[in-house]
């Protein structure tokens, strides 16, 4: 059993998605990590075998569940909304939720949670404020459609898209430290507009944050 | 078909007995059990099964008495999910059971006994407390101190729970399928159904078949076809049997036509009724009705949560266990709800948690079945454990 397992966790974290390695930057080795939206817990893999991590996952899609456990991951069905209620307080270094936000039926309040059972949070999510967005609905009248935004409205479980900027402004308004940033494209590749947030908010296509408890 | 008392099992026997959750004292306790597999030097490949209501030690071997195959040689077994050619597999017949350890068809042994009466209805009731407790005077006995895994379904999954809490330091991982952290009303309900079969029964004889030799057959086999029921789903019994009726000749008389060919009160006239019917029959060979008023009363009387006022959270306080969860998506006897629910407590508790719920209509029924994802759920959990306890 061994022998496949590991196999298996070499193939992923090579394929790892760009904007995971740039969250698992953010993480110090050794630490408590909860990802949420797991998926088939590429990340978690990739905490545990690089930075002996304790690192564990939910996820809502049972197929991709069933998947990690028989990687030998740590994972469990459930849901950003109504499942992190059920940690204790502080059980946990870093939370982590990638590309998920937007999809979550209260994003502030998963915010609170992630915050409360957790001292640090890395969120990434797509970004609604890239040109090209602005431009499509300016240009067309139409909801945008890029590589980002690939659904059309009536299909999207992206219900709470927002900007890098609204997230700034959701950050302060809830007395969120943000401790890094910064802006990616699509693949995840850093983009250059680190100083500026509303030159990020034009151009990143993701933003990626790290906050702590104020 | 054997007579049941004529078999030797394997067991142990602690000639010191064992004080029970209700007080009373057993005077000596036998333990019987199966093991597969080879126990590695440091002792720390051990994986302990625990069987359901009506399982028994025989996992993954021809039962003594049937002749039929283990009841998990599916999971149990070389290149297994639980892989005997990698743990030490162990597994033991239930306290209250009638494989070999102490039970109501054990000699009475106190001093109200005379050394040939069997304890029948006056052995004492026992808990699930209490066969973990009897489980872990085998573990220590065999010389293990922490159990690599604790794997079980539904009564079995409660023993892992109960285990985890019970003796935290001495389980790496545990495993509860299809199980929950009590025991439901409902549950008790269909529990009760088959107790009153069984008294019901005049072969029952208040408990004193064995005098007699003439065993509450009829009784015994009502109580299992009851649960049989529970055991299954709506959309399995409609795959299985759907409204076909038995043979060709028993087909079915169509209104207006052709008179009352197989029109029948008493005969089995569906294909489900001489399915169950074969349940209860063959049940009844190979089980003790005594043992089974014993262990459905402990199955109801478990509730993990009470024995920590009432927060199973706190059951689980400070676990370092790693604990998979599994349930199956058609199981009503022990839904889903219930899996997460033990899953949530884990999660206030701050332990280890996996948890998924298998797609299946099998019903409860489902954890002994062919269920590949299940299987490979099994596999991998264990597989990630064993990395994390460092075994190779």
């Amino acid at each position: 059993m061994n022998a496949p397992l590991r196999g298996d966790v070499r193939h992923v974290a090579k394929n790892m998605r760009v904007d995971l390695r740039l969250i698992a930057d953010m993480i110090a080795p050794g630490a408590r990590v909860l990802d949420i939206g797991c998926g088939d817990g590429t990340l978690i893999a990739h905490l545990f075998h690089t930075k002996g991590c304790d690192a564990r996952g939910i996820e809502i899609d049972m197929a991709e569940v069933t998947r990690a456990i028989a990687f030998g991951l740590p994972v469990m069905h459930g849901d950003a909304d109504t499942d992190l209620a059920h940690y204790a307080a502080d059980a946990f270094d870093y939370v982590v939720l990638s590309r998920t936000l937007q999809a979550v039926e209260k994003p502030h309040e998963v915010l609170r949670q992630m915050l409360r059972i957790s001292a640090r949070a890395v969120i990434s999510f797509p970004n609604f404020g890239h040109w090209l967005v602005r431009w499509q609905l300016l240009a067309t009248g139409r909801m945008p459609m890029t590589p980002t935004w690939d659904k059309p409205w009536y299909a999207t479980p992206n219900i709470h898209p927002c900007t890098i900027r609204d997230f700034f402004a959701l950050c302060e308004a809830e007395g969120y430290v943000v401790e890094r940033w910064l802006a990616a494209d699509e693949a995840g590749r850093r983009s250059p507009w680190r100083r500026s947030p509303r030159l990020a908010n034009l151009f990143g296509e993701q933003g990626l944050f790290l906050l702590r408890r104020g | 078909m054997l007579n049941p008392l004529s078999i030797a099992h394997q067991h142990v026997r602690f000639a010191d007995g064992m004080v029970l959750d209700c007080g009373a004292r057993l005077p000596s306790l036998e333990v019987a059990y199966r093991t597969y597999g080879t126990l590695n030097g440091e002792r720390t490949n051990a994986v302990l099964v625990c069987h359901a209501l009506t399982g028994d030690q025989y996992v993954a071997e021809p039962h003594p008495l049937t002749g039929r195959p283990g009841w998990w040689e599916t999971v149990v077994g070389p290149g297994r999910p639980i892989d005997t050619d990698r743990f030490f597999v162990i597994c033991a017949n239930v306290l209250g059971g009638c494989m070999g350890s102490t039970g109501p068809r054990s000699v009475r042994d106190d001093d109200k006994g005379d050394g040939v009466a069997l304890w029948g209805t006056a052995f004492p009731p026992v808990t699930i407390g209490d066969m973990v407790r009897a489980q872990q005077r085998l573990i220590t006995h065999l010389g293990i101190h922490r159990l690599f895994a604790v794997v079980g379904g539904s009564m079995g999954g409660m023993q892992a729970l109960q285990w985890a809490a019970s003796y935290p330091e001495r389980v790496f991982a545990a495993v509860p399928v299809a199980a929950a952290a009590y025991h439901s009303a409902q549950n008790i309900a269909f529990h009760e159904v088959g107790r009153q079969a069984i008294f019901a029964d005049p072969d029952w004889q208040g408990g004193r078949y064995w005098q007699t030799g003439r065993v509450p057959a009829r009784g015994l086999a009502v109580a299992r076809m009851a649960a049989h029921i529970t055991y299954l789903s709506e959309q399995a019994l409609t795959r299985k049997f759907g409204r076909r009726q038995r043979g060709a000749e028993n087909a079915a008389p169509q209104s207006g036509g052709g008179g009352g060919v197989g029109l029948g009160m008493f005969d089995e006239i569906f294909e489900v009724e001489s399915y169950l019917r074969h349940q209860g029959s063959t049940f009844v060979r190979r089980f003790d009705a005594n043992s089974y008023l014993t262990i459905t009363r402990a199955m109801d009387y478990f509730d993990l949560a009470q024995d920590h006022d009432g927060d199973l959270a706190s059951a689980f306080r400070n676990a370092r266990t790693r604990f998979c969860l599994v349930s199956f998506s058609s199981d009503w006897l022990f839904p889903t709800a219930e899996s997460r629910a033990v899953a949530r407590a884990l999660n206030r508790a701050g332990a280890n948690v996996s948890f998924v719920e298998i797609e299946s209509d099998k019903g409860h029924d489902a954890f002994l079945l062919d269920e590949p994802g299940f299987h490979r759920t099994l596999a991998g959990f264990l597989a990630g454990c064993a990395e994390h306890a460092g075994l190779a």
